[in-house]
């Protein structure tokens, strides 16, 4: 489904958003963003470039002041966070992403809140992509690792079937052997159909999955392009991803 | 209706002593909240502190009252200094209820009988102020205008607290444009920006806690004065949100909104009352509303509205700025 | 414990004015007096003017002090005053430090008789015969009459006795507690509001259930108490959608909000003084109940039911936490708002769901208080500090943490009378709170993150 405004056939598409937290202060002066069906999407940027703020913009928790929002080319700008859960869009947040004092299978029943009926067959889909969370279905999410508590955040949000899954940085403060598991379970839930939005801080990982990424700076678009291009393009490599010429 | 009864009662009440003890009041918590942010519900307590301070060394210990007078404002110093060094460092809404605890518990202890030699108990202390009087200058008649009249002994404690409130002010005026007024400011504001800038936070709120106690207690001395006695049951919870709505009507942490926050108050709250009264005389009351208990209760309810709408639609009081509200949410 | 004072323009407006039905600027008007209004008077014997202690000046009244030394203050003794041709004007019962007073109409010659049967067990007048006094009342001080009393020996109870005793006292204290203070819980964990109106919400259950029950249709009072509830449910879901809602959606500060709260509780507690009076008033059912012995413990059956119903309440209110969508929805929401948003939840509806709860349990408590010591328009906002002090014990803003809380702040204040006078044993309550505040902010049941 399309509409004139995402043309090419975007599942969701950002168009000139400004946004921020408090009145008088943008974080994003004028962002854009698409997403194909099937696509993995990255967002990279330096710290404050509003990565954050562009998805939590889109799923409705930060306000937008001017600019559009569409979905499957409906109009979803001021469209509240719940009903965006409900039309099939998952978001996982980067911090605070689990209910602590709630069990891993409730945190997954909060999941699937608005269809408790499906809980059975979905846990059934679901416990495969995330065996270390089935060992641990009655444990407090607050005790868990920091990485068990990546795999439930990411988990919860699947529970709905969603068609879009925002992700905000889900590698931070992992080690890298969470991580590497991280984006092997971003890849598995995209091949089983799910288009993602990853914000990122790690650039390279990101860049390595993505098909296409956008570089944010200062709450504007600086770059885009197919994930590999990216990767290999000096302007980027120069002024954001000083640390891949370091580390590699 | 006798207006002039009406709007005299008024005038009354916003010039009496009442209103000055309340300006004291006001001014301390604009040294503890307005300027240094501290959300300090039991101001009341600083207030009792004083008073017993006086009342006990002139009752009970028999003392002359120029030594109870400063034990009085030192004892309130005390207080702050003790509520302070656990508590400065809680999140403000803690810090908030661990000092309406402390005032509360200040006030059941000195009511308590267990304490009554020193304390009297629930009956409180009587005659802790000859000394004051019997220094009056004032001649023996009835001073003022019309229907504003007051007699000798209030004229004397009249004049006193009002001129410690505009000594006061004035002094709060100049540390609040000094440099430490100003870093209380920063720290308000932005702890963590005016820690990296070498500022010990915790060191400058407790100061403006003691300085904003001992005017506290000096309030709570000028009331043992003017009632001549200190008992427990004064100094309950619902003085400290008096004293935050005549704070947060003229503007916190402004210079001059203590004193006419006050007198707007009182003004108000005498006017409406005497008025209510009148109309009951005149029967246009509904019938909930007869009686003087209940007109006393409900001029009470229209303050709670307007502490409530204040606070919604002009935070920053009259003379306040809107910018200096948003540090205080 | 409620006190009644009719002052004059020279006392201290403020603290009596906030706090006293009468009000202040009655002697001032222009020559008028206060018509001396003070609300019914012995209508069907179960209104009793509240004492008082300290007096303005011109006014007479009689009182006393049980036992005459003022040492182990006896709470609940009753004493009648006539005039001298045996009109009565007035009766009192001593209050938590053991004072009693009534108000007299005047200076001049009164009788005051005490009623022997209130004594507490092991309690005697030195001299059974005479239970009655004569005194003479002058102006502007009170007049003092003592009866002497002793311990009859025999029947003191043991230290485990008494512990067993104020446990029991303490749990049922502490239930009541509990169960008002999980709404204030949940609200701060839904939406991080303070409610200092919560007290408020307390006493209007209360007195709803003493309309219905004690007057006008005069209901029994389980349906009494169970339509108040409601009603006072309906009364949380209002303020929720028409002030708090409203207010966060403009994104008033939370400050700002808490001094809403302030300004809300003035207002409410004054409007349910001008509806309901100063008088202190009991339910019409389960007075004067005798007590069954328990072993050591002594409990009326009205305490007892009270008791087991408040379990039985908490009970459900933990399984619908537990094991209902809604309670799991609640406990999600107070854990992590915004998440919940993001998983599908319609945290406003919940919000909505949790005052409506919260409401209606502080309206039973209200009226379980109520129906133990009696109805008055300040008793809600008595207890607020020791909800206060039960919330932040338990762990603000978990339900579980009230209840916790509520029992241990019960216990600590009914077995603290073993060692201190009674009218100190709120002080321990506080005190803990003071403590738990600087060495466990988070109380037993809280997580640490809540705090910073």
């Amino acid at each position: 489904m399309s509409t004139e405004a995402t043309g090419n056939g975007a599942l969701l598409a950002a168009s000139n958003l400004v946004a921020g937290y408090v009145p008088g202060v943008d974080i994003l002066r004028g962002c854009n963003l698409e997403l194909h069906r099937g696509e993995i999407v990255g967002v990279i940027g330096p710290n404050g470039a509003g990565k954050s703020t562009l998805v939590k913009a889109i799923f409705g928790q930060v306000e937008v002041r001017s600019g559009a929002v569409t979905f499957e080319g409906d109009d979803i700008t001021s469209a509240s966070p719940h009903q965006l859960v409900a039309r099939g869009m998952g978001y996982v947040p980067q911090v605070a992403n689990v209910f602590p004092t709630l069990s891993v299978t409730e945190n997954l029943e909060m999941g699937l809140y608005l269809q408790p009926k499906a809980f059975d067959r979905r846990m059934a889909d679901i416990r495969p992509l995330f065996p270390r969370l089935s060992e641990r279905l009655k444990q407090r999410a607050g005790s868990l690792s920091g990485g068990e508590r990546q795999m439930l955040a990411m988990a919860r949000a699947l529970m709905m079937e969603p068609s879009v899954l925002l992700l905000d940085e889900p590698s931070a403060g992992l080690s890298p052997a969470f991580q590497d598991q991280v984006f092997e379970r971003v890849h598995e839930i995209n091949d089983a159909g799910v288009s993602i939005v990853m914000v990122e801080q790690n650039a390279r990982r990101c860049l390595q999955i993505a098909d296409r990424a956008y570089v944010l700076d200062q709450g504007g678009n600086a770059y885009s392009g197919a994930g590999s291009e990216l990767l290999h393009d000096p302007k980027v490599v120069e002024l954001y991803l000083g640390t891949l010429a370091r580390a590699k | 209706m006798q207006w002039d009864v009406i709007f005299g009662n008024g005038a009354r009440a916003a010039i009496g002593p009442d209103a000055a003890i309340y300006a004291l009041l006001a001014i301390s918590l604009n040294v503890q909240y307005g300027y240094a942010g501290l959300l300090n519900l039991g101001v009341v307590g600083f207030m009792l502190v004083g008073a017993y301070g006086l009342a006990i060394i002139v009752a009970t210990a028999g003392l002359s009252m120029w030594i109870g007078i400063p034990v009085g404002l030192l004892a309130a110093g005390v207080l702050a200094l003790l509520m302070g060094l656990p508590t400065l460092r809680l999140r403000a809404d803690y810090f908030a209820i661990t000092t309406i605890a402390v005032a509360e518990i200040l006030r059941l202890v000195t009511r308590s009988r267990s304490l009554e030699g020193l304390t009297g108990g629930p009956f409180g202390l009587q005659q802790v102020a000859d000394a004051f009087y019997s220094i009056n200058p004032f001649p023996d008649r009835e001073y003022g205008f019309g229907v504003v009249q007051f007699s000798e002994q209030r004229m004397w404690v009249m004049t006193v607290t009002w001129a410690l409130a505009l000594l006061l002010t004035g002094l709060v005026a100049l540390l609040a444009s000094s440099p430490w007024g100003r870093a209380l400011r920063a720290v308000r504001e932005d702890e963590d920006a005016a820690r990296s800038l070498g500022k010990n936070a915790v060191a400058f709120k407790m100061q403006a806690l003691v300085v904003g106690g001992m005017i506290g207690g000096l309030a709570g001395v000028m009331f043992a004065i003017r009632s001549t006695s200190a008992n427990a049951e004064s100094f309950r919870s619902d003085v400290t949100f008096f004293a935050y709505t005549i704070l947060i009507l003229g503007g916190a942490a402004t210079k001059l909104g203590p004193l006419v926050g006050t007198i707007i108050f009182w003004f108000t709250l005498s006017t409406i009352e005497s008025f209510l009264r009148q109309a009951n005389r005149e029967g246009w009351l509904p019938g909930f509303l007869e009686g003087s208990e209940s007109i006393g209760a409900f001029t009470l309810v229209l303050v709670g509205l307007a502490l409530a709408l204040l606070i919604v639609f002009r935070p920053q009081g009259i003379f306040g700025n809107r910018n200096e509200i948003r540090l205080q949410t | 414990m409620p006190r009644r004072r009719r002052i004059s323009a020279l006392l201290l407006l403020a603290g009596a004015m906030a706090l006293w039905p009468a009000a202040a600027y009655a002697g001032d008007d222009g020559g008028g007096t206060d018509n001396g209004e003070n609300g019914e008077n012995g209508e069907n014997g179960e209104e009793e003017p509240a004492p008082t202690t300290t007096l303005p000046m011109g006014v007479a009244a009689i009182t006393g002090t049980m036992p005459p030394s003022g040492v182990d203050p006896i709470e609940g003794v009753e004493f009648t005053v006539e005039t001298a041709d045996g009109q009565e004007i007035g009766s009192a019962e001593t209050d938590v430090d053991g004072v009693w007073s009534v108000v007299v109409p005047g200076p001049g010659a009164y009788r005051v008789e005490i009623d022997p049967e209130t004594l507490p067990d092991g309690v005697d007048l030195t001299d059974p015969d005479r239970t009655e006094a004569q005194v003479t009342v002058f102006e502007g001080r009170p007049a003092r009459v003592l009866f002497a009393v002793g311990d009859i020996g025999g029947d003191r109870p043991t230290f485990l006795e008494r512990l067993a005793q104020n446990t029991a006292n303490g749990v049922k204290f502490g239930l009541i507690i509990a169960m008002a203070a999980v709404g204030l819980s949940l609200i701060f964990g839904t939406t991080g509001l303070i409610n200092f109106a919560h007290g408020e919400l307390v006493t209007f259950g209360a007195v709803v259930a003493w309309f219905l029950n004690a007057r006008g249709p005069q209901w029994q009072l389980f349906l009494a108490g169970f339509v108040a509830v409601m009603i006072t449910g309906l009364l949380g879901a209002t303020l929720e959608r028409g002030v708090f809602r409203p207010l966060r959606a403009r994104q008033v500060g939370l400050f700002q909000m808490f001094v809403i709260t302030i300004g809300l509780a003035l207002l409410m507690r004054h409007a349910i003084l001008i509806w309901y009076g100063g008088l202190r008033h009991s339910y019409a059912d389960y007075q004067g109940q005798t007590r069954w012995d328990l072993g050591p413990v002594s409990i009326t059956p009205r305490d007892l039911t009270i008791v087991c119903g408040s379990i039985i309440v908490l009970v459900a209110i933990a399984t619908m936490l537990q094991r209902t969508r809604i309670g799991k929805a609640m406990r999600a929401v107070s854990d992590n708002p915004e998440l919940s948003e993001a998983s599908g939840i319609d945290v406003q509806r919940v919000v909505l769901v949790v005052w409506v709860m919260g409401a209606g349990l502080a309206a039973l408590g209200g009226i379980l208080l109520g129906a133990v010591v009696a109805v008055d328009w300040q008793m809600g906002s008595r207890l607020l500090l020791l909800m206060f002090a039960a919330v932040i014990l338990g762990g603000l803003g978990t339900a579980y943490g009230a209840m916790v809380g509520g029992l241990i702040v019960g216990l600590v204040t009914e077995i603290s009378t073993i060692w201190v006078s009674p009218s100190l044993k709120i002080v321990f309550a506080l005190a803990a709170l003071v403590l738990a505040l600087l060495v466990r902010p988070q109380g037993i049941l809280g997580r640490k993150e809540r705090i910073g």
